[in-house]
């Protein structure tokens, strides 16, 4: 282990100059000295990151090195997995989301996820689909047409669905169907998105049409994306963290704005990723 | 301009293999009705093994000669597996046609009309008929679906959704219990059930009994359903802010609808045409009785085993007009669960 890893702080590179705003969006997500373990294995180590509202946050770096795990920490998915463990603190607006206590399902709300499958429920038409968050969390809304309507166009789905909304969603196409799992996670309103990989099973297309998705909602929530595609962590995010396990527990390395991540990393591993030496 | 080709199958038979195929066959089914004519080998079952011997042996050999080994053993495996699928059918065809055959003799309209309320088994079959039976009989699957539907889904949930401690001793012990022998399960209704608490006989009783042997069908099948469903929709599904019951609710019994249809379909077969209990708990009258918890309930499999006991023609062939119906009667259950998934698939 050539260097110790430090803990990054997000608020002193968002004043080097380049990060968006970060005043008036409210929700400030943070991650503080979190560690995860499958029974025995310790699978991250230490992860200290904080995302600020509005922007867009991308996790870079090879498979295996807890990216996934670790959005999984944020919104309490990780504890499915039987034989998961974790340590650390996630505060959402300054509250730990691991606190006793604390309503999984309302985290689960305000954090939103998107997977990186494509998995529309199949026994929902598309209209349902988007609309399921609301009667799983048993949410009341007054105009749900116009609900469905906003989180299709704001998922960049409706011109193509608006006349079939009682087809079922497996009809879709792949990207489509991708798109249709971004309406139905904002039709809960979340403050923030995580997406595990979202492009990763879909044509370059698809890719670019969630791409700008991604742009276009970061105008109102906070969004955190792994990614295995470089180009589309430098296109989409205004912040990178690179992610990598060097035998033992995945750490992360460096976080910075995307744009001195690719053109000045510090760290050499940072480097030799980013430029395709290795992983 | 490129002109299009018209489509061929370069991979199928030529007219000249064709040939050679049925001459095989041709050749096998001469040389084994001679063989079973100058042999003391007798009956359809010699003709039917010399046949398949035969052909293996002229195919095997021909194959060898013209392609080699490999394709020797590749025709010879073939020829194993035809035999082996042509086993599996044959009793099976062979009972629904003598059931047919013998059953369609006494089917006549007064038979789901008349109960034997009012009919010796000696009577000619004019008189009376099965209605008791087959209303006993529904009644049965009907209370026997109503409580072992729910108790079977909801195992099957612990077993796959709530991972509980005790799900490998209640996974060990609903496999055990498939194997519960029908008519122990009868003797436990009555022993425990009838002789201290109710002390009458009634379908309710029969159903109980039912119940025991169709939850361990229900309860594996549909597990083996819901493992199938993926694990991504869960997740979704939680991930939206649902709580495990709604999601479950909402989510994965929809999608494993069909497959718990056929776990039900399954738990029918089971007990549609079990005796045993029946005998035990029913008492088998010879009247339509609407009451299923109040005296004793007919059914059809009580009163195939009552008319054959009975001896008389007449009994007998009202007997194999029961089996008949007692088939048709699957039969049409199992189309109509198969008609309600599918219309909801086709709509997809």
């Amino acid at each position: 282990m050539d260097t110790a890893v430090k803990p990054h702080s997000l608020a002193s590179v968002a004043s080097a100059g380049r990060a968006s705003s970060t005043t008036s969006l409210g929700t400030g997500l943070e991650a503080r000295g979190i560690h995860a373990w499958f029974g025995k294995n310790h699978v991250l180590s230490d992860i200290n990151l904080d995302f600020a509202a509005g922007s867009v946050t991308a996790l870079i770096g090879p498979s295996g090195c807890g990216k996934s795990t670790f959005i999984r920490t944020i919104n309490r998915m990780h504890e499915f997995i039987p034989g998961a463990a974790m340590a650390g603190e996630v505060l959402l607006d300054g509250e730990d989301i691991y606190a006793p206590g604390v309503d999984v399902t309302k985290i689960r709300l305000r954090i939103g996820m998107v997977f990186q499958k494509p998995n529309p429920f199949p026994s929902m038409t598309i209209g349902e689909n988007v609309l399921s968050g609301l009667k799983l969390a048993q949410l009341k809304v007054e105009n749900q047409d116009d609900l469905l309507e906003e989180c299709l166009e704001r998922a960049g789905l409706w011109n193509e669905v608006k006349d079939r909304l009682d087809a079922y969603g497996g009809s879709l196409s792949g990207g489509q169907q991708q798109r249709l799992c971004i309406a139905r996670s904002l039709a809960v309103r979340p403050e923030v998105l995580l997406m595990d990989e979202p492009c990763s099973a879909l044509d370059p297309g698809s890719t670019l049409r969630i791409e700008d998705t991604i742009r276009e909602l970061s105008d109102s929530m906070t969004i955190v994306i792994v990614t295995h595609n470089m180009q589309q962590a430098a296109r989409v995010s205004d912040y990178t963290a690179f992610f990598l396990s060097e035998g033992g527990p995945g750490q992360m390395i460096e976080v910075a704005p995307t744009s001195e991540i690719f053109s000045r990393p510090k760290d050499q591993r940072t480097e030799n990723y980013v430029t395709g030496r290795f992983g | 301009m490129t002109t299009i080709p018209a489509p061929r199958k370069p991979w199928a038979l030529t007219p000249q293999a064709r040939v050679r195929e049925v001459l095989l066959l041709l050749a096998a089914l001469i040389t084994s009705i001679a063989l079973v004519q100058v042999t003391p080998l007798k009956g359809k079952l010699a003709y039917f093994f010399t046949f398949f011997a035969i052909y293996a042996a002229i195919t095997t050999f021909s194959q060898y000669f013209t392609r080699g080994k490999a394709a020797a053993k590749d025709a010879f495996i073939k020829t194993i597996v035809v035999v082996g699928a042509v086993i599996t059918v044959l009793p099976i065809a062979s009972i629904i046609a003598t059931v047919v055959s013998k059953g369609i003799a006494g089917i006549r309209p007064g038979l789901f009309t008349h109960d034997m309320s009012m009919a010796t088994p000696t009577d000619p079959l004019t008189n009376g008929g099965l209605l008791h039976a087959i209303t006993g009989t529904l009644t049965l699957v009907a209370l026997s679906l109503v409580m072992s539907v729910p108790i079977g889904i909801l195992t099957a949930l612990y077993l796959t959704e709530i991972k509980g401690r005790f799900t490998a001793p209640i996974r060990f012990l609903v496999q055990a219990m498939s194997g519960v022998p029908s008519i122990i399960a009868g003797l436990f209704i009555l022993s425990a059930v009838l002789y201290p608490i109710t002390k009458s006989y009634s379908g309710f009783m029969g159903a109980l009994a039912l119940t025991i042997l169709m939850i361990p069908t229900i309860t594996r099948t549909s597990e083996e359903v819901l493992l199938l469903i993926p694990n991504d929709l869960r997740e979704a599904g939680v991930a939206l802010g649902g709580t495990q019951w709604r999601t479950v609710a909402m989510i994965v019994l929809p999608a494993a609808r069909s497959g718990l249809v056929t776990a039900m379909i399954l738990g029918v077969a089971r007990i549609a045409g079990e005796t045993a209990p029946i005998l035990l708990l029913t008492g088998g009258g010879d009247k339509v009785n609407p009451n299923p918890f109040n005296g004793s309930l007919g059914s059809l499999p009580y009163f195939i085993w009552k008319s054959f006991n009975a001896g008389s023609p007449e009994a007998i062939t009202r007997a194999w007009a029961g089996l008949l119906v007692l088939l048709l009667v699957v039969l049409i259950l199992f189309t109509l669960a198969r008609l309600l998934t599918t219309q909801k698939m086709k709509a997809r």
